[in-house]
C-alpha cells in the first residue's frame, strides 16, 4: 500500500500556470528524504512518540522489514533518527528516535506544504 | 476532474491536492502513532490490583446475585480507573483523544463489552452465572484485541491470552470461577499493565 501510494507522482509545476516558475522552485526546494510516504510516515509518528520500536513501526505503518529498514536506514544516515540496537534475552531489538535535525526537517517539511497550499489558494 | 479519478489516470496530481493530502497523511499517522502508546500502563495494572481485591470479596458472597453486583461494581470501577488513566496518559503525553483513530479504538472495544452485558443478563435470568467468568474473560479479550490492533503489539496478545483464559474457564469447575477472573483481570492486567507501563511510557 505505502509502495502504491508512494508511486503517486507530484506535478513540478502546471507549463500554462501564471507562476510556473515560482512553483518549480517551490517543488524543488522540498526536502526529498522525507517526502517518501513511507519515511514521511516514519517521522511523523515519531514526532509524536519519544522513541518506538522497529515492529512497533512496521506495525502502525502496514509496512514489511526490508521496506521499513530501507527507509529507516535512509533516514538514520540523514541524522534524522537516532537508532539503538539492544537485546531482550536473546531477542535483538531495534528502536528508533527523532533527532531535533529530524524534528526540525518535519517542521520545515509542514511549513514547506501549508506555504503551497496557501501560495495556490491565493492564485 | 475529481481526485480519484484524477488518480485512475497517469495525469500527475496537483501540488496544490498533494500538499493537502500531505497534511492530513501526516495528522493520520501521528493521531495512530499518539493512540498507540496512549493505552495506560499503570492504570492497567491498578485495575487489576483492584480486581484482586474483587475476587477475594467475591469469592465469599452466598447469592449469585451478591456475586454478579461485586464483580459489575469491579467493573465500573476498573472502568474509571482505564478511562482517566488513558486521559491523564494522553494530556502527559500532549496527545489528543478525540480523533479519528481514537473513534476507532472505541468503535472496537465498546460492542464486545454491550454483548457482554447481554449475556450477563440472559444468563443470570436463565440461573447460569457459573458461566459467566468465561463470557466476561472471553468477551473483554474480544474487545481488547480488536481495539488493540490500532496499539503496540503487547496489548492484542493481552486480549488473545484473556480470550484463551475465557474459552478455558467455561471447562473449569464452577467453584473456580473466581480464581480465573483473578488470574485474568488480575494477573493478566498487572502483568501486561506494568510491561506497557515500562516500555511506553506510563
Amino acid at each position: 500500500m505505502a509502495a502504491k501510494r508512494s508511486a503517486v507522482r507530484v506535478e513540478e509545476a502546471p507549463r500554462a500556470a501564471p507562476a510556473a516558475p515560482k512553483m518549480a522552485r517551490t517543488s524543488l526546494d522540498l526536502d526529498r528524504l522525507i517526502h517518501e510516504r513511507v519515511r514521511l510516515a516514519i517521522v511523523s509518528a515519531l514526532a509524536v512518540n519519544d522513541e518506538l520500536t522497529f515492529n512497533d513501526l512496521k506495525r502502525l505503518l502496514g509496512t514489511t522489514d526490508g521496506n521499513l529498514s530501507v527507509h529507516a536506514r535512509k533516514l538514520e544516515e540523514a541524522g534524522y533518527l537516532a537508532c539503538k540496537k539492544s537485546f531482550e534475552g536473546r531477542v535483538p531489538k531495534t528502536e528508533y528516535r527523532l533527532t531535533a535535525t529530524g524534528r526540525q526537517a518535519l517542521e520545515r517539511y509542514l511549513a514547506h506544504m501549508e506555504g503551497l497550499i496557501r501560495t495556490t489558494r491565493g492564485q | 476532474m475529481t481526485r480519484a479519478a484524477r488518480r485512475d489516470s497517469d495525469d500527475p496530481i496537483p501540488i496544490h491536492d498533494r500538499a493537502i493530502e500531505d497534511l492530513s497523511f501526516i495528522r493520520d499517522t501521528m493521531e495512530r502513532a499518539a493512540l498507540v502508546t496512549t493505552v495506560p500502563g499503570w492504570g492497567g495494572a491498578a485495575m487489576g490490583a483492584t480486581a484482586l481485591v474483587a475476587a477475594v470479596v467475591a469469592s465469599k458472597r452466598g447469592s449469585p446475585a451478591e456475586w454478579i453486583a461485586v464483580w459489575l461494581a469491579e467493573a465500573i470501577l476498573a472502568l474509571g480507573i482505564g478511562g482517566m488513566a488513558m486521559v491523564k496518559k494522553a494530556e502527559i503525553r500532549g496527545a489528543p483523544l478525540k480523533t479519528r483513530a481514537g473513534r476507532l479504538f472505541a468503535g472496537a472495544f465498546v460492542p464486545p463489552i454491550l454483548a457482554g452485558a447481554v449475556l450477563t443478563a440472559v444468563l443470570y435470568q436463565a440461573n447460569l452465572t457459573n458461566f459467566l467468568p468465561g463470557v466476561w474473560l472471553l468477551l473483554y479479550g474480544t474487545a481488547v484485541t480488536a481495539a488493540g490492533a490500532f496499539s503496540v503489539r503487547a496489548v492484542p496478545v493481552m486480549g488473545a491470552c484473556f480470550m484463551v483464559l475465557g474459552a478455558a474457564a467455561f471447562f473449569l469447575p464452577a467453584s473456580l470461577g473466581d480464581a480465573a477472573m483473578a488470574l485474568g483481570f488480575g494477573g493478566l492486567q498487572i502483568g501486561f499493565g506494568v510491561l506497557i507501563a515500562r516500555r511506553y511510557g506510563g
